[in-house]
């Protein structure tokens, strides 16, 4: 490739890249503008924020998403992580099958897994809300933690853990000491997205949500519907910057994580 | 059974619960009937799977195609240089890159389509800013048409096309490139002749991403069409939480499923790829 097609191609990338930040970059600058209806600048303002953060029904859909993320992500964390280490350590009939089950959860469109769960819940006669939300949000996780604890399993070597019951380790201590302290990087990963996901998610809670249980994705989708307020950007503003920051986050624990495996490989090599 | 296997079983148990049986349930009121108020009758029949054949639904599952395609192909033609572009990129950069693609993809697609609407709305900013240098009278109808839904498509897919192209430009031997030009071939030609022909699968795999989640999406055509042209996936909303025939929905949904999975198998299949190649 010459150098001036290299220009043109990483002009167009940051091009791209511009109108990709240009609508989030907007919304959050408009979360500041002391206008209600205009999108004119007429000064700037936290009213917005402070008229949010006195909003008992925004509060109570906040502590929802967190009840909901962390049961969500504990539950789906161990039981992942549990079938993970399972699945790639032991023996089994019909693995690849089971592999290809857990794809299906991720790959099936959303809307369909939400609106069966409303179906099954309906017909068992299980009121919805906050029980039903939780169920929902650990089932599309479950497959997103195996996954990402199984890829971390999958690169890890397993003569560790066969030294170690050589050395008469019990199976509890090798697990103990050995394969969990190893996979602990796969398994904050695997946590943190379960978490993420279930904050974010819209879909699959739009069908399983009783009117009592409003997460904060359902806040924002009524808001919405009922017309542009600066709330929701000031709202949408707060949520930005928490992704953002748990991305950060997660980009830091992978990298120092990786870079310990660096320096393990040349403790060994010395 | 060992204790070992034995740790597999919460998981995969509570999939089944509430992964499997649910989804049987909505194959069994697929082939149910309903009275006018919305009750379940409970004798077989196929009229729900008929109906698609009428001209409104046909429409609606022409029209929804259309859109997947047209997405489809848009986001290939302004991601595809972008993965090009980050791949080819120096190591630094790539990392940058990606984590800047990967950022909006993590941000709630709800937050992303709604910041469209202060873009495009009357009183939005292209408006606001067109008024007030005198070069349009009244507002434009920017929002709540069909062009508008696309661009929120296009604009929330970009990544799921990105990311795999991506991976699979990153990997081309380079050599093949240098051979090729050392032969005497233009940049140009290489890259029809060898780039494009061995990112394939990278490119099928962001398609069928970008595909199968438009064709399953509702959200997008609510806020940004003002539900005046629905996808398959508004009409499978409404007949749940509006029209009440569940099973129509039912059998809706089960069409969305089956094709779904079906262009994933065709995908392995076209590519022989392992499981996990390129998709995830």
């Amino acid at each position: 490739m010459n150098r001036r097609a290299g220009k043109l191609l990483a002009a167009y990338a940051l091009a791209v890249i511009a109108v990709l930040y240009l609508p989030i970059f907007l919304l959050a600058a408009y979360s500041f503008n002391s206008s209600r209806i205009n999108a004119a600048w007429t000064g700037f303002t936290l009213n917005w924020y402070l008229s949010l953060f006195k909003n008992v029904r925004v509060l109570e859909a906040l502590r929802n998403s967190l009840i909901i993320a962390g049961a969500t992500t504990v539950v789906s964390t161990v039981l992942g992580t549990m079938a993970a280490i399972s699945l790639s350590r032991y023996r089994f009939k019909h693995k690849a099958a089971i592999n290809n089950l857990l794809y299906l959860p991720i790959l099936i469109p959303e809307i369909v897994m939400g609106l069966s769960l409303l179906v099954m819940f309906s017909q068992l006669k299980i009121p919805l809300g906050k029980n039903t939300l939780v169920i929902s949000h650990i089932t599309f996780c479950i497959s997103f933690v195996i996954i990402t604890v199984g890829a971390r399993l999958e690169g890890m070597r397993a003569d560790l853990e066969e030294a170690a019951q050589d050395l008469y380790a019990t199976p509890w201590q090798t697990f103990r000491y050995i394969t969990l302290p190893l996979a602990m990087p796969g398994i904050v990963a695997g946590a943190l997205m379960a978490f993420t996901l279930s904050i974010d998610d819209f879909v699959i809670s739009f069908f399983v949500a009783g009117p009592e249980s409003t997460t904060l994705p359902l806040y924002i989708y009524a808001m919405v519907k009922r017309g542009v307020s600066p709330e929701i950007n000031a709202l949408s503003t707060i949520m930005i910057a928490a992704t953002v920051a748990l991305i950060l986050l997660g980009q830091f624990i992978r990298q120092r994580a990786e870079n310990k495996n660096e320096q393990g490989k040349d403790d060994l090599t010395k | 059974m060992k204790r070992g296997q034995l740790m597999a079983v919460p998981a995969l148990g509570w999939l089944a619960l509430f992964f499997a049986v649910p989804l049987m349930i909505v194959v069994v009121i697929s082939f149910l009937g309903r009275t006018p108020y919305g009750q379940l009758l409970f004798y077989f029949t196929v009229e729900n799977y008929r109906r698609f054949f009428e001209p409104l639904y046909l429409n609606i599952l022409f029209s929804t195609f259309g859109t997947a395609v047209a997405v489809t192909f848009i986001t290939f033609l302004l991601g595809y240089p972008l993965a090009y572009a980050i791949a080819r990129a120096r190591r630094g950069w790539q990392k940058t890159g990606l984590l800047l693609v990967m950022i909006p993809f993590w941000i709630n697609f709800l937050i992303r389509s709604y910041a469209w609407v202060i873009i495009l709305r009357s009183q939005g900013v292209v408006n606001s800013l067109l008024l007030s240098a005198g070069l349009i009278e009244s507002p434009l109808p920017l929002l709540y048409n069909d062009g508008a839904v696309l661009l929120g498509l296009v604009y929330a897919m970009i990544p799921f096309m990105v990311l795999p192209a991506y991976v699979s430009i990153e990997q081309l031997d380079q050599r093949l490139l240098e051979a090729a030009s050392d032969l005497g071939a233009s940049p140009l030609r290489s890259f029809f002749k060898i780039t494009l022909p061995l990112t394939l699968p990278g490119i099928a795999a962001g398609s069928i991403l970008v595909f199968i989640s438009t064709l399953g999406m509702f959200v997008i055509p609510d806020i940004m069409g003002g539900a005046k042209s629905p996808l398959i996936g508004n009409l499978i909303q409404n007949q749940f939480l509006s029209a009440r025939n569940w099973p129509f929905g039912s059998a809706l949904s089960i069409l969305l499923a089956f094709l779904s999975m079906l262009l994933i198998f065709l995908y392995y299949r076209a590519l022989g790829i392992r499981k996990g190649g390129g998709l995830l």
